[in-house]
């Protein structure tokens, strides 16, 4: 098996990073704010005071954590339509990329919460902080602080795990990739590149993420 | 100013308010699990008087100013503020258990000064201290900051109103514990061991200041301290507490120099041999 140069640069390289970028760095964004801001309503829901409330969260979260998200992008896939909703399939990726690793940052959030110390939380009972305020000025600011490296961490996780939006019919890079080597029967240089691209954007990712941590004092 | 009430400190009838009185404990009882840390206690604080609770650890000291502060939930008995009932509110002529509206109505007449200070860290010295009077009194924001000014000139730290707590000393974040405390301007002053957490050289700041605002306003204060020359200096009463009851109370001055029960001179003489 001999690389042909000529085949990796000028034609799978363009292609691939094109369906890197619309695709792959797409969809780990969007779903990666799902993530976070689905996670941590998922979080102050499951602390919930109100057990109709706390109880069904956490009922929801353990599911979700225990199934895989293979399965849980095929059943969005396949069942959505047939009751009713229509929607594209890099949508529903979104959706399933979102729902599942935001039952992941929720834990990350809880332990952020938990994590702030007690006094924190008395100091701003006995300033008599309305709710809102006690959170949105005392308690989350600092809870975020906390475990930003480990949120960071599940957002390198989902970007490796977008291959799997494949199963749903959303061509992203390694698609790509097994479809031009397909074609042209040099897997070595399409798969060779596809690892490569997704190293060079998570290795810096992860070095970056293991800074913040010391930075944070972890 | 020092009331000397006629038995146990207790002299309004059970389950009434005293208008004359800025707190009343009535029989409070208060456990943790089995353990009971205030049976039954009685005593009452007038406006304007600074008391200092003195005692062993776990003596139920801290215990009192947490249950005032509604850190703590109360057990049994009741607790006036103000001439109103702290952990009840009034239903038709009957006293129910206060919901946590009522209880956030009633917070604001008292400031806490913690221990280990409970400064936010994410906001700077002046949001710690306008914060609370925004968001809790709903303060204008420029009134707010401009008496958070004033209040922290008062503690001595109007160029610090720019710092994080984490870039002051110890005794600067405790003095704007104080400040943050004030800034909601309450009616009482709960200090709980202000000067615990202090490197000594620290100690005199905090203690100056409080001193200033004790003699200066006309702020009730409960206290809570093992500085046995501050309580000299503010207090015009001290209790001494132990199980969770007062052992005895009267003057600083006979406290300390002549008490009479054999629980306060063995407590005296312990703590004064640590110094």
């Amino acid at each position: 098996m001999i690389w042909d140069w000529n085949f990796a640069l000028n034609e799978a390289l363009p292609q691939m990073l094109g369906a890197f970028l619309k695709v792959t760095l797409l969809a780990t964004i969007l779903g990666s704010v799902v993530a976070m801001v689905l996670g941590l309503i998922l979080a102050l829901l499951r602390r919930s005071r109100i057990q109709l409330i706390s109880r069904p969260t956490g009922w929801f979260i353990e599911f979700v954590r225990s199934t895989p998200l293979l399965v849980q992008l095929l059943f969005l896939f396949l069942v959505l339509p047939r009751v009713g909703i229509t929607l594209p399939a890099f949508t529903i990726g979104i959706i399933g990329l979102g729902v599942h690793y935001a039952t992941y940052t929720s834990e990350v959030y809880r332990a952020g919460i938990d994590g702030v110390p007690k006094g924190q939380w008395e100091a701003a009972t006995a300033l008599s902080l309305p709710p809102r305020r006690k959170w949105q000025d005392v308690i989350l600011p600092q809870a975020i602080r906390n475990v930003l490296p480990a949120l960071g961490n599940y957002v390198i996780s989902m970007f490796k795990e977008t291959p799997y939006l494949l199963a749903i019919t959303v061509l992203d890079m390694v698609a790509i990739a097994k479809n031009i080597g397909s074609l042209n029967f040099k897997y070595l240089e399409t798969f060779t590149i596809a690892g490569l691209i997704f190293l060079a954007a998570s290795y810096p990712a992860a070095v970056l993420m293991r800074k913040l941590e010391i930075r944070l004092g972890h | 100013m020092v009331t000397e009430p006629t038995t146990n400190g207790n002299t309004t009838g059970k389950g009434q308010s005293a208008p004359d009185k800025m707190v009343r404990f009535d029989k409070v009882v208060k456990r943790f699990g089995d353990l009971v840390v205030l049976r039954e206690l009685d005593f009452e604080v007038a406006p304007a008087e600074h008391v200092t609770l003195i005692g062993p650890s776990g003596s139920g000291k801290t215990t009192i100013l947490r249950l005032l502060m509604t850190l703590e939930k109360i057990n049994d008995g009741y607790i006036w503020v103000d001439g109103e009932p702290l952990w009840h509110m009034d239903q038709g002529g009957k006293l129910v258990p206060a919901n946590e509206k009522y209880l956030r109505r009633m917070r604001p007449k008292m400031g806490m000064v913690f221990q280990q200070f409970n400064l936010f860290p994410n906001m700077k010295v002046l949001r710690n201290v306008t914060e609370a009077p925004i968001y809790s009194l709903g303060m204008s924001k420029d009134e707010a900051v401009q008496r958070g000014r004033e209040i922290l000139e008062l503690v001595g730290l109007s160029d610090k109103v720019d710092s994080y707590p984490s870039q002051l000393s110890g005794g600067q974040q405790q003095r704007v514990a104080i400040a943050r405390a004030l800034a909601m301007n309450p009616k009482i002053l709960l200090l709980d061991e202000v000067t615990s957490a202090l490197d000594p050289e620290l100690v005199a700041e905090v203690l100056n200041v409080l001193r200033d605002i004790a003699h200066t306003t006309e702020i009730t204060i409960l206290c809570v301290t093992h500085e046995m020359q501050f309580a000299k200096d503010i207090s015009h009463r001290v209790m001494m507490f132990d199980h969770g009851q007062i052992v005895e109370y009267g003057p600083p001055e006979k406290i300390f120099s002549d008490p009479e029960h054999d629980r306060t001179k063995s407590f005296l003489r312990a703590v004064l041999e640590a110094r």
